[in-house]
């Protein structure tokens, strides 16, 4: 492991009884990083980031946080995490909450009222966390992994139960956490926000890792929505052209792998075919299209 | 070590905050004088068909005075303070499973270890602050009834109340002991506080009540319960009670002074291990 990798997971496995939540796991996250984990529900991502922290054991692999071992207090001081859900005290306000964890942390309260304010609570930092919306627990929880001042910081699902403007400002929040030097890993399921804010990303479905690439590789992956009639018309049209790389017809619209300067030059040629064109448009392709790609390419490597 | 204070610190800092535990201490408070002081006095001061039957008014009023603080803080133990304090333990070290914040702590700093140690400090102070504040409301009560009625004011020895004290905070740490211990390994409150007061209250007088009568050869059993032993260290420490009056229920002399003391001890170190074998090897979900 090289001084620039902050955590190296080799082969991960974790089963609960025959099930393997986690199966052969392997990844590495790089000294100030974004890292996205993605992956649907029931993939395996709260499993794995709750064995980064110590939580719970690995059945077997082999796993190194900031060099050292999970679970260790000299690395678990410098973790900042939140894993499936802000969970505190519900009769203490939400300043108090965070008091109580730099106690824990030995960390001192100096940093409390700036990380509220950071995360947008500050003027509810004195109700009780009881009485706090879905978000505002939510914002408090990434507060408590702020406090720290941590090189990692562990998010699990940051932007769960977010308002849109909440998710935004949590995406800047996390982009700016990165950029001032820090590595974050986050979970997600949803591809638009890891591609907004993560440089790298490792997909997981069922346990495996699917791929691990930079976020450029997948984005690179998005496709062009042809709406068009007639079909075998648009069909024989786009054949012809030597840097469409991959072409699928689905229901009444045609998806095309081509890089985006192209663009231009499928919609000429349709048209000179005279094809009606009702729709031309760039798409992100979303988690599943991914999971379908990979498991198709899989099963046609078999 | 510093990981075991900080935990405390912020273990102290949650209580001290937290509205249940001073409900279990006025709770305490408020049973630990009615018994103690409330209905004696009004037995004395009323016409006789007050509740103490068979005992001279001059017995009971002498119950309630200074000198016999360690038998009226006491006296309330094996009934009340026992399971008020087995309800505390469960709390402290059950609640954060229900609150799901044992990831949260558990991802500060401390290892398990130090935090589970350090609650165990944190739940031992406030269980010697809480036996200090009956004995103190105790010494009220008595000085005022005594200068009233114009009787003794004298309290025991520093030697006898040290004692006394001791012997308390060592009964209560028992029983907070295995209320947390409880709520450690069935990971909530409700069942702890369920089992451990069905415990305290009916199996564990039925077993002592068996076996004092007809079933005498459960008696090795019966003098290894907690109920027992803490009944019989208490009854070490306190003073010969006033003629006529007897021992308050639950407070026997069924197994000796000194193998008392040990069992009380032996169970708040066996509460410890176990609560920390299992905390320190358990997943946390
Ligand atoms: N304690 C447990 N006992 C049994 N099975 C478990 C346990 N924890 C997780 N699992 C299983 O492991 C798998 C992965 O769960 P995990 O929580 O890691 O998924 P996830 O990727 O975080 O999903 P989500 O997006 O829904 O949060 C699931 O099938 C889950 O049922
Ligand atoms: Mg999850």
């Amino acid at each position: 492991m090289t001084a620039e990798t902050v955590v190296e997971v080799r082969e991960l496995t974790k089963t609960y009884g025959e099930v393997a939540a986690v199966d052969q796991v392997s990844l590495s996250v790089r000294r100030g990083e974004v890292y996205g984990f993605l992956g649907p529900n029931g993939a395996g991502k709260t499993t794995t980031l709750r064995m980064l922290l110590g939580l719970i054991r690995p059945t077997s692999g082999d796993l190194m946080v900031l060099g050292r071992q999970p679970g260790d207090a000299g690395v678990l001081a410098r973790i900042g995490s939140m894993i499936e859900g802000p969970a505190f005290y519900p009769f203490l306000s939400g300043r108090a909450n965070l008091q109580v964890m730099a106690r824990y942390a030995g960390s001192g309260s100096s940093k409390i009222d700036e990380t509220l304010e950071t995360v947008d609570l500050a003027s509810r930092g004195d109700d009780k966390f009881s009485t706090y919306s879905l978000g505002m627990k939510q914002r408090l929880g990434v507060a408590a992994a702020l406090l720290k001042d941590p090189d990692l910081v562990v998010l699990d699902e940051p932007t769960n139960g977010l308002d849109p403007a909440g998710m935004r400002d949590m995406r800047a929040l996390i982009r700016r956490l990165g950029d001032s030097g820090r590595t974050v890993i986050l979970s997600s399921h949803m591809l638009g926000e890891v591609q907004q804010i993560c440089d790298r990303v490792g997909v997981i479905n069922a346990g495996r890792m699917v791929v691990e690439s930079t976020v450029d590789e997948l984005r690179g992956d998005s496709e062009l929505v042809v709406r068009a009639t007639p079909a075998d018309v648009v069909r024989s049209t786009l054949d012809q052209l030597a840097y469409v790389q991959s072409i699928r017809s689905l229901d009444d619209e045609v998806r095309l792998r081509v890089d985006e300067r192209h663009t231009g030059e499928v919609t000429r040629a349709l048209v000179l075919a005279g094809v009606d064109v009702r729709e031309v448009r760039r798409i992100d392709r979303q988690l599943e299209d991914v999971f379908f790609e990979i498991t198709a390419k899989e099963s046609s490597h078999a | 070590m510093p990981d075991v204070l900080n935990v405390t610190r912020a273990e102290l800092f949650k209580l001290v905050r937290r509205p249940a535990a001073w409900t279990l201490l006025a709770a305490a408070a408020l049973l630990s004088q009615v018994f103690g002081y409330l209905i004696p006095y009004l037995s004395f001061a009323g016409d006789g068909s007050g509740p103490i039957e068979g005992a001279s008014k001059d017995a009971i009023l002498a119950s309630t005075l200074p000198d016999q603080i360690v038998a009226s803080t006491l006296g309330g133990f094996p009934v009340f303070a026992g399971a008020l304090a087995l309800v505390f333990g469960a709390l402290v070290l059950g609640s954060e499973y229900g609150w799901g914040t044992v990831k949260t702590v558990l991802t500060q700093r401390p290892g398990r270890t130090a935090v589970l140690a350090g609650q165990a400090v944190a739940l031992a102070m406030s269980v010697a602050v809480g036996v200090l504040v009956l004995f103190v409301l105790g010494a009220a009560s008595s000085t005022a009834i005594a200068l009233s009625q114009g009787e003794s004011t004298a309290f025991p020895s520093v030697l006898d109340l040290l004692g006394g004290y001791g012997a308390g905070v060592a009964i209560m740490l028992m029983w907070a002991g295995l209320g947390g211990a409880l709520g450690v390994v069935l990971r909530g409150v409700a069942l702890p506080i369920g089992l451990g007061v069905v415990w305290v209250l009916g199996v564990e007088n039925l077993i002592a009540g068996v076996a004092s009568s007809v079933l005498t050869a459960l008696r090795p059993l019966r003098d290894v319960m907690p109920g027992i032993n803490a009944g019989s260290l208490a009854s070490a420490v306190m003073p010969t009670r006033p003629p006529g009056l007897e021992s308050p229920p639950g407070i026997n002399s069924d197994v000796a002074d000194g193998r008392a003391l040990i069992t009380v001890a032996c169970y708040v170190v066996v509460c410890l291990a176990v609560a920390l074998w299992t905390y320190r090897r358990r997943d946390v979900a």
